[in-house]
């Protein structure tokens, strides 16, 4: 019976293959088991740990839910959740000896600060832009020497003015009532980010229209670095391992994930560290135990397996509905409204889904 | 006094060309029948500035 629980809710790391990797716990699957799905027994099991919130990162743990679910919703942040990046650019000119259509691209991949919720999408017939679909930015440099350059320098950041054409040189051009909105003004979410470099004479004189759109259609418009999701590692000590075999142990895994604690270690006096052993020359009674500190922090390498002298203590793991989520933001919206807006999308979906189903059923009677 | 093959000829452009130096990148008035010269440095190769006409490009 146990191992019918293990089958269901654990990934198995083997040596040389990985079993268990399918969901298996639909209704019907186990005789004695009840899998129809259940609003109360969902709520109950199902929650979501925030681990650690930063302006760009997120790490949250979603446990007690399907795979399928779980890959929407990274998929969702990958392609669905809009933002706004530079599309169309108007070159006025363009002398310096990257190309313009190099440019135009690498404009477009520019990260910018602006909420897109307060965008409409722009037609696909409009070229102009309104104030409620289009911002305007417009980068305007000119290299030039440095009249007090010293004689003998050979650093271009000393001999020449602008020669380095970044983020900070991208100004915004307010339309209609965007200068009463966005109180903060409108920037790219990276400060020196090097999109051209100049020499003197050379000029680079760019109006930009951004508009909002989806990473479905352009990875510029993909709102995360990136997002990502792991299951929980579990890392279960089948016998107790001790001494040099539980240093080999700690080896085999990424740093903190085992920790050894001297078992016997109220009884030495010599040794300072519980986890040191003491080395006594006679009569040492230390007993180095080895410990699952943080299975979470596992690479899940498998290096433990590839040797023999432990690979039968162990038994490697993963939490099947335990769900590690990383999100990354580029920098247009935090990280953790960027989920949230994730998972908008997807109720948005699921909505549209029942209005078909209904709309179908009202059409046959 | 105007003849009538001055009215025929369009009127003097009060613009200036401006050429580049192939060779130190200056920028030089040069006028018609002047000699093409680079002021700062000699050097007889002149190149055209890009035009000021825009151009759109998708930054995709």
């Amino acid at each position: 019976m146990a191992n019918i629980e293990e089958i269901r809710t654990r990934v198995r790391l083997g040596e040389f293959e990985v079993t268990n990797g399918h969901t298996t716990d639909f209704p019907g699957s186990y005789s004695g088991y009840d899998d129809a799905w259940n609003q109360v027994k969902f709520e109950k099991k199902f929650h979501i740990d925030v681990i650690r919130l930063t302006d760009r990162d997120l790490e949250f743990d979603m446990v007690g839910i399907d795979c399928a679910i779980a890959n929407a919703f990274r998929r969702i942040l990958l392609s669905e959740v809009p933002t706004m990046a530079v599309d169309k650019v108007f070159i006025y000119n363009n002398t310096s000896i990257i190309q313009d259509e190099v440019l135009a691209h690498r404009l477009g991949l520019i990260p910018i600060k602006v909420d897109p919720r307060l965008f409409e999408y722009r037609t696909a017939d409009d070229t102009e832009g309104t104030p409620e679909d289009t911002v305007v930015l417009e980068l305007k440099v000119r290299c030039k020497k440095n009249p007090n350059a010293t004689k003998d320098t050979t650093d271009p950041d000393v001999l020449y003015v602008n020669h380095k054409v970044t983020t900070n040189n991208i100004k915004w051009l307010s339309q209609g009532n965007q200068a009463a909105l966005f109180k903060d003004g409108i920037h790219p979410a990276d400060e020196d980010v090097l999109i051209a470099k100049l020499r003197p004479g050379q000029e680079i004189d760019i109006k930009m229209h951004c508009v909002k759109g989806i990473g479905k259609d352009h990875a510029k418009f993909s709102p995360v670095a990136t997002a990502s999701y792991r299951l929980l590692p579990e890392i279960t000590l089948t016998q107790p391992v001790e001494g040099a075999l539980a240093e080999q142990l700690k080896q085999c895994f990424a740093p903190g994930v085992i920790e050894i604690d001297n078992i016997d270690g109220v009884l030495c006096v010599v040794s300072v560290d519980s986890a040191v052993c003491c080395r006594c020359a006679v009569g040492c009674v230390c007993v180095l135990r080895a410990r699952v500190a943080a299975a979470r922090k596992d690479t899940c390498s498998r290096e433990v397996l590839r040797h023999d002298t432990i690979k039968d203590c162990v038994k490697l793991t993963r939490v099947r509905d335990h769900f590690i989520f990383s999100v990354e933001s580029t920098g247009a919206l935090p990280p953790d409204v960027l989920v949230t807006e994730a998972i908008k999308v997807l109720q948005a979906k699921c909505r549209r889904v029942l209005q078909e189903l209904e709309d179908v059923d009202s059409d046959d009677q | 006094m105007d003849t009538p093959k001055d009215k025929d000829q369009p009127p003097a452009k009060p613009q200036v060309m401006l050429y580049i130096c192939g060779e130190c990148h200056h920028e030089n008035e040069i006028k018609a029948r002047d000699p093409i010269r680079c002021r700062e440095c000699g050097y007889r190769i002149m190149y055209k500035k890009r035009t000021k006409r825009m151009v759109v490009f998708d930054g995709r």
